[in-house]
Formats: structure tokens, sequence, C-alpha cells
């Protein structure tokens, strides 16, 4: 119960995006969106500017369970949006051998926790079929979209946070946008980017945030970092819902003086660490968030790369909030999650030490 | 509707008329054991086997027995839906109305000492296993008394002394495990069989048929049963399977298409199928059954199928009203007494209900434990590892 009373604050609208001279498209202004409408929109451009691509998977034809593919397979026919069996594994495989033929194959995972009969596919076929095939083949044209993240009453099997397995495959990109804006525009990055890609959507932002989205076709490049609020004492890092949890722990932190710099990370593999090493080199002190659970995090990836490039400049250990070391329960959740308060605490005790 | 031919032996104090109602001599609400046999209304299709005898060997007891439970469990079900739309229970609900007659028909050819594993159309399977209905409304809403302590929910219920292995989320996971299963009965000698469920969806994961050849190459007691439903989630079977006889795709594995609808066919061929994997090794089952509800409590229902299509179903098919039906026409009871019965199971529904949304909900410490057996020393960080961190049990 707690959670959803946190999580409700997300209702009042997406916190805006900060200044930041790296976005073009943060001052422009468009029609208010929630995210799986930024995303079916970038679904229709994607489709629309490219005649080979293909959007297919568990019961994408009539919209889709969060509605991320309404309206293509009406303007684009069921030879190009089609549904698919109840086979992750073999949607994933027949995703890359589309995508070897040249072919643009956007697959959607119903949920992330499905995606595990499909990690073969991911890690042994597309991760490694350019490498082995000294370039003659790839599957870039593969993006895999599947939804992830706790939704306030999902329990084991629809709230998981797996994109630590992904970030352990050279070969793949891992992308996870914030917001609508941010989501339509990585999402064609993705779509168009010469490597498979992960992308995972927020689940618990497709109606709680709404933003303003520019209506033309733009992308936002992978592999930058963006500081979305900048700030002295401290560096926060963070990707996904969980950024807006981390911004309303900033807000908090500011009213007892500590002025915090927060970082969307946006592609975890392969990450800006150029970002975040100026950040950390500038403010000291580094926190790390996510749901997913805290050991083998890809926290841990960002805490001891920033521990080598930045050792001297550090004031206090690097201080990760996250998920509890279980799988994700049922009624525990408010107790599982990394919640402002946790957050807040840690960046006090951090700016302390 | 069942063509009844009644054993002469039973009926030696009743006239042959059937108007018993008005007839002095009335018997009791039956609890009479003597045989009866019933002609099931459909016939068995099968595949690479030869099909069960469409009579039944059956008794008034049994019969009774099939009414009470089922309306048990269409009630559950719909005291679950209602708390669901409260609030109560949180999180995902899959509902089992309508397909009832598959949970009795197939306890009443079984053994406790035969296992069930199913995916998360769970709690009427539970309850056929003897589940209590506080145990299952207490775990759907999350409380410390429920079968799996409050942890599991909707989706995990499980009763190991009655041999039932649940209660899974993801499709299809269960069949390999439920072969697993069979593999053990085997070794031990346990002279018992396995029942591994899944739907018409799940029938499409690559795992069933890695499962399949496994079960075949080893002549495992395991009997893999479809509850084909019709839909496995919106879709309907015909745009999901190039081949829909799901009791046919097993190849080499013989397959029997049920009426499972009616619980005296599942009844039959789940006795049939029994003896069949004892001494032959796997068997399928398609069970031809519906759903009155969405897939969940978040579906429904009615996008992918018109309410004329369930209304339908209601009306022609219902297990519950066949059962009724054959207990008016061979005057085991009368309508009165079922009615009665059905007002009985009714306040016994409301009294779980009641008594299990006053237990508590499990302690917070809970969180942490069964992740791993005592003594493993490992810690459970929490934030930070600095406020919470517990060695777990």
């Amino acid at each position: 119960m707690a959670a959803l009373l946190g999580r409700s604050c997300r209702k009042l609208g997406f916190l805006s995006s900060g200044h930041g001279a790296r976005r073009s498209v943060s001052t422009e202004t468009g029609k208010s969106l929630n995210l799986y409408s930024a995303i079916n929109q970038a679904l229709h451009i994607a489709l629309d500017s490219d005649p080979r691509s293909f959007v297919f998977g568990e019961d994408v034809g009539f919209g889709g369970v969060f509605r991320c593919t309404t309206g293509l397979a009406e303007r684009f026919g069921k030879n190009r949006v089609f549904n698919t069996p109840l086979c992750e594994q073999g949607i994933v495989g027949f995703g890359i051998g589309l995508a070897a033929m040249g072919n643009r194959a956007i697959v959607e995972i119903q949920f992330a926790d499905y995606i595990y009969p499909a990690f073969d596919q991911i890690v042994n076929e597309a991760a490694k079929f350019r490498y082995r095939s000294g370039n003659q083949f790839n599957c870039g044209g593969l993006t895999i979209r599947a939804p992830y993240g706790a939704v306030g009453h999902g329990g084991h099997y629809h709230s998981q946070s797996p994109e630590a397995f992904f970030c352990h495959v050279p070969g793949i990109k891992v992308v996870i946008p914030r917001s609508p804006r941010e989501a339509k525009g990585l999402l064609l990055s993705c779509i168009r980017d010469p490597n498979p890609v992960v992308f995972f959507e927020p689940k618990w932002l497709y109606r709680q945030a709404v933003e303003e989205v520019p209506e033309h076709d733009y992308m936002i490049p992978l592999s930058e970092a963006e500081v979305i609020r900048e700030g002295n004492d401290i560096t926060l890092v963070g990707w996904g819902a969980q950024l807006t949890i981390m911004e309303q722990a900033c807000l908090e932190a500011e009213k007892e003086g500590i002025s915090c710099e927060l970082i969307d990370l946006k592609t975890l593999l392969p990450w800006d660490k150029e970002t975040v090493e100026a950040s950390v080199k500038k403010t000291g002190r580094l926190l790390i968030s996510h749901e997913a659970p805290i050991t083998g995090g890809f926290g841990a990836e960002i805490s001891a790369t920033i521990l080598e490039r930045c050792f001297l400049k550090l004031e206090a250990p690097v201080s990760r909030i996250c998920g509890l070391d279980t799988p994700f329960p049922l009624v525990f959740e408010p107790f599982y999650m990394p919640t402002k308060n946790k957050i807040l605490d840690a960046i006090k005790t951090t700016v302390n030490y | 509707m069942a063509i009844s031919r009644l054993s002469s032996r039973s009926n030696t104090f009743l006239k042959p008329a059937i108007t018993a109602l008005h007839s002095p001599i009335r018997r009791h609400v039956s609890t009479d054991t003597s045989p009866i046999t019933i002609e099931t209304a459909v016939p068995f299709t099968s595949h690479l086997c030869e099909s069960p005898s469409r009579s039944v060997e059956t008794s008034s007891e049994e019969i009774l027995a099939f009414f009470r439970d089922m309306a048990r469990m269409r009630r559950m079900e719909i005291a679950a839906d209602s708390l669901y739309k409260a609030k109560l229970i949180r999180g995902f609900c899959h509902l089992y109305d309508g397909q009832e007659a598959l949970a009795v028909g197939m306890e009443a050819a079984i053994t406790k000492k035969d296992a069930i594993i199913t995916s998360y159309r769970d709690h009427c399977t539970f309850i056929g296993r003897g589940g209590k209905l506080v145990d299952a409304f207490s775990e759907l809403m999350g409380r410390k008394t429920g079968c799996s302590h409050g942890k599991g929910g909707s989706m995990h219920f499980y009763k190991k002394d009655a041999s039932f292995y649940g209660g899974h989320g993801i499709v299809g996971a269960q069949i390999p495990l439920g072969c697993g299963l069979a593999f053990a009965q085997k070794y031990k000698k346990d002279e018992a069989v396995t029942f591994v469920l899944y739907g018409d969806g799940a029938a499409n994961q690559g795992q069933l048929f890695e499962a399949l050849n496994i079960a075949a190459l080893w002549d495992l007691p395991a009997i893999l049963v479809c509850e084909n439903n019709h839909y496995g989630m919106g879709t309907a079977t015909w745009r999901s399977a190039k081949s829909p006889a799901y009791f046919k795709r097993g190849d080499y594995v013989p397959g029997l298409k049920v009426d499972g609808m009616d619980a005296l066919a599942v009844k039959q061929a789940c006795k049939f199928a029994k003896e069949h994997a004892l001494k032959n090794g796997p068997i399928i089952l398609e069970m031809d059954t519906y759903r009155y509800h969405g897939h969940s409590m978040s579906d429904p229902g009615s996008t992918y199928r018109t309410r004329d299509e369930i209304s339908g179903v209601r009306q022609v098919r219902d297990p519950i009203e066949r059962v009724r039906k054959l207990l008016l026409s061979h005057d085991i009871a009368t309508e009165k007494e079922l009615k009665d019965m059905e007002k009985e199971i009714r306040k016994e529904v409301d009294d779980a209900v009641a008594q299990a949304k006053e237990s508590p909900v499990p302690d917070s410490s809970e969180l942490f434990t069964n992740m791993y057996v005592k003594d493993c020393g490992v810690e459970s960080f929490g934030a930070d590892r600095k406020d919470l961190k517990v060695t777990l049990p």
C-alpha cells in the first residue's frame, strides 16, 4: 500500500527535464502524451520511414496489453505487424533471422519477466552473430522491447528488472528511457542503430508519466548520459522510473541544504562513463539507485568503474540504494523498493561521511 | 445431456415412475454407492490409442459429490471476483469458473499420491486436492494463514500433503517440471502418476515438446493435460496454432480428446490415462473446456469473444447444470434439496471469506525467509548495507 502512496506522486505529471546543452528537443513543444502513446508514435514513424521494418510479438495486433502497438496493424497491414504464438525463444530467434536478412525486426516481449526463455537467443545468437561471422552477417536490425519494473502489485512475475543480466553481454546494447519524450527519441535511435538493442520500458510510467512530445521524427543519441539536475554536493545516477523517486529525494535534500546532481544514464550498455566521471570529479560523492536487487545489479559496475577513475576525488564510499536481495515480493513490495526516504537517508549519510 | 441407463439394483424401492416427487416413499438426498452407469454425451476421439468406453461407472454419491464440489468452486471464484473488485485481493487473479468439471472429474479418478501440477489458474485445483476455502481466501488476500503463508498469492497455491505442486507463473515452465515428478514416481515404484496441466496458449512453448520427447523416451508416467479453453489470453486457438488438435501434437505420444465440461467424461479419461501411463508411458489429454471470466480480472473477456458465445456455453454446456439435470432425472435429489445445498455452500464460502479477512498479514521479517535453507549464513542487504541487513535464517 505504501508503495502506491509513494508512487502516486508521479501522477503530478512528469517533472521537467532540466537544463543541459546537449538536448535540442528539450525546449520544443509538442502534444501532451503519456509513455505508451509516445512509444506508439515512435513505432508508427519507424514503420513509416522504413518499409522493411516489422513489429511482432504476443498480442501486438490489437494494440498490445499496454497499447503500445495501437493502430499499427491497421495502418501497415498484417504482413508487417502480426501476433506470434506464446513462445519467447521462438519469437526472438525468428527476429534474429529476419534481421540477418537486412530487415528491422522490432520484437515485443510482453513482460520483461518472460524474457528468460529467449535469453539464450539474445546472448548466444544475437550478441555474437557479427563477431563470429567476421562481419559477414549481423542482426543489427533487431530491437527487443519489453516492459519492466515494479507497478505496485505486480508480484514475482510482473515486476522484475532484468537489465543487469543483459549488461553483461558484449555485443548488444541496453537502453532504458525515463519519460515519454525520451522514450520516443531513444526508441527511434535503437531501431535505427546498427546493433541489436534491448529496450526496457518502465511499465509504471505507461499511463502515469505525461509530457510534451514533439510530433516529428527525432532521435536521441545512445550512449550519452544526461545531467537532468545540476548540483555540487553529490552525484546521483539512475535510469527509468527510478529517476522520479530520486528527483523527489533531491528536492527534499535541497531543503536541507544539500545540492544534488542527478544523471540519467539512458544507455546502460555501453554506458557514458565520461559524463558520470566528470560529475563525480566535481562533487566527490556518488549514489546509484535501481529497482533490481543490489547484489550484482548494474550499480556495482558503475561503482567499480568510478572508483577506478575517481578514487582520489571521492569523499565517501559509493552508495547503492537498490532493491533487496530477495525475489520480487508480493505483499512486501513497499519494503523491497528503494524508496525516496531510503535514498534521502543515504544522501545525508554520504554527505556527512 | 446424458442418456442414462439405471442399473436395476439401485431401484428396488421406487416404482419406475419418474414422478417420485409426489410419491410418499421418497429417497433421501442420496448417499447410495451402488453403481450407476451413465453414457457421456460426446464420444472420445483418440490418437494412437484406443478410446475408453463412453459408459462411465459412477454412483449417486459420487454425482452428488460432483455437484457439491463444483458448486463450492464456482461460489469461491465468484467470491474472489468480488474481493478483487473490492481491492482486497491485489495483483493478478485468474478465475476458473466454467472449468470446474476438470478439477472434480480428475480427483474422482485418482488418489492423493498422484501428483498434479498446473500453471496460475489454480484455485479450484487446490480445492479439489482437499484445500480448505479459508486457506485459499487467505492466500488470495496475502495473509499469514494462506496456503503459501501469504507469500505466493493467487498464482502460487501449493499443497504438499496432497501432492499438489502448484501454482506457476511462467506458462509452460511447469511441464518439464511435471515430467521430473513423474520420473521420481517411477523410480520410487510408487504406482502413482503425475498430471501436468497447461493451456492452449502454453501448448506452443518449446518446453512442452522437449518434455514430451523425454517422457516418451523414458516411459514416464506423465499425463499431459491440455486445458483447451479456446483462448490464450485474448488469442483464439485458430490464430495461434497451426494444428489446434492439441491431443495429436504429441506425434508419437498417444492422445485423447475429451469433453471437459462433462465431469464424468473427465473422470473416465483420467482413469484411462492413469492406467495407460503406468503401463505404457506418457499420454496427452485434451480437455475441451471454457472459462466464463476473462483471462484474469484485468480482462473483461468480451473484446475477443462475443457475449452471446459466453452465454451460449453457459446455457448448453455448463458443468454444474449438467450434473444438476442428471441428479434430477435420476431422482437422486430434488430441486429444493439442491437449492438448499447451494445455499449452505454459499454460507460456507461467506464464512471462509469472513474468517480469512480477519487473519493477519505476514510479519515483515518473512520477506527474507525461505530463500535458502538454514545455516547458509548468507546476508541479505537492504539499502546501502547499513540499516537493513539480515542474515538469512
